[in-house]
C-alpha cells in the first residue's frame, strides 16, 4: 500500500472531516487516488467537479504520485 | 503584485501598482460582497484559499494575459477570511497603451480567476450556510 497525505479545501474539508487526511491506496496515480477517495467518501460524487492538484498544479488522472508530493483536493472554485 | 490577504483591500494601492507613465489606460475590476443569494439574505461570506497554488495560478493567468495584450502594469489582490456585504473581495488593475486592451485584459483576468484559481467562498445565511457552486444547481434546491 502507498500512503499519501491529502490536503482538503472548501467543501471537501467538510466531507473528509478535516484539512489533512492520510490515505492508503494500492495504486500510485491520481486516478487511483480519486477512486479510493470516492469509495471512502461517497458524498464526493455529489460535487459539480473534483480536481487533484500536485505540487500546486492541476494534475491529470494518469499522473504518478511520489511520497514527497504535496497533494490537494480542489472542489469547484468560487473566488472573485 | 499578487496578494492573497486577510486585510482590507486598498483599491487605490492596486491601481497605483498597475499604473505606468507609458499607459493611456488603467482598467480596474472591483468585486464586492452581495447581500443576497438564492433569494436569501447573506449575513457574511467565508473565503478560503490554497494560497501557494492560488498565487501560482494567478501568475499563469497574468502570463497568458501578457502574451495576448500589451500589459504595461498589473496587480491582483484577493481577500480571504470573513467578509461582510459591501466589502471588496477582489481588485484587479491593468494598464495598457490604449483602453480597448485594458478592458479585454482585465475581463480575461477576472473571468479566468473565477474559473481556475483555488479560492472558495461559503455563503452564511440567517438559517444555514452553503459552499458556493460546489454542487449542481438541482442538488442545491433539493
Amino acid at each position: 500500500m502507498n500512503r499519501f497525505k491529502i490536503r482538503a479545501f472548501g467543501i471537501t474539508k467538510d466531507l473528509l472531516g478535516g484539512k489533512d487526511t492520510i490515505i492508503e491506496i494500492r495504486g500510485t496515480t491520481v486516478g487511483e487516488l480519486k477512486e479510493e477517495l470516492s469509495e471512502r467518501f461517497p458524498e464526493l460524487a455529489g460535487l459539480k467537479s473534483l480536481f487533484v492538484a500536485v505540487n500546486n498544479d492541476y494534475a491529470d488522472d494518469d499522473r504518478v504520485l511520489q511520497p514527497t508530493d504535496e497533494i490537494a483536493l480542489i472542489p469547484p472554485v468560487s473566488g472573485g | 503584485m499578487i496578494k492573497i490577504t486577510e486585510k482590507h483591500i486598498d483599491v487605490q494601492k492596486v491601481i497605483d501598482t498597475a499604473s505606468s507613465l507609458n499607459a493611456g489606460a488603467v482598467n480596474v475590476f472591483v468585486g464586492t460582497v452581495r447581500n443576497n443569494a438564492h433569494g436569501k439574505n447573506v449575513v457574511w461570506l467565508e473565503y478560503e484559499s490554497y494560497e501557494t497554488m492560488a498565487v501560482a495560478e494567478i501568475r499563469k493567468i497574468i502570463d497568458d494575459a501578457s502574451h495576448r495584450w500589451p500589459l504595461l502594469g498589473w496587480a491582483v489582490s484577493h481577500r480571504i477570511g470573513t467578509l461582510r456585504p459591501g466589502e471588496v473581495s477582489v481588485a484587479i488593475a491593468v494598464s495598457t497603451p490604449h483602453r480597448k486592451d485594458s478592458f479585454e485584459a482585465c475581463q480575461y483576468i477576472i473571468d479566468t480567476l473565477k474559473e481556475k484559481v483555488p479560492i472558495w467562498k461559503k455563503e452564511v445565511f440567517e438559517d444555514g450556510e452553503e459552499w458556493v457552486s460546489a454542487r449542481p444547481e438541482m442538488a442545491m434546491k433539493a
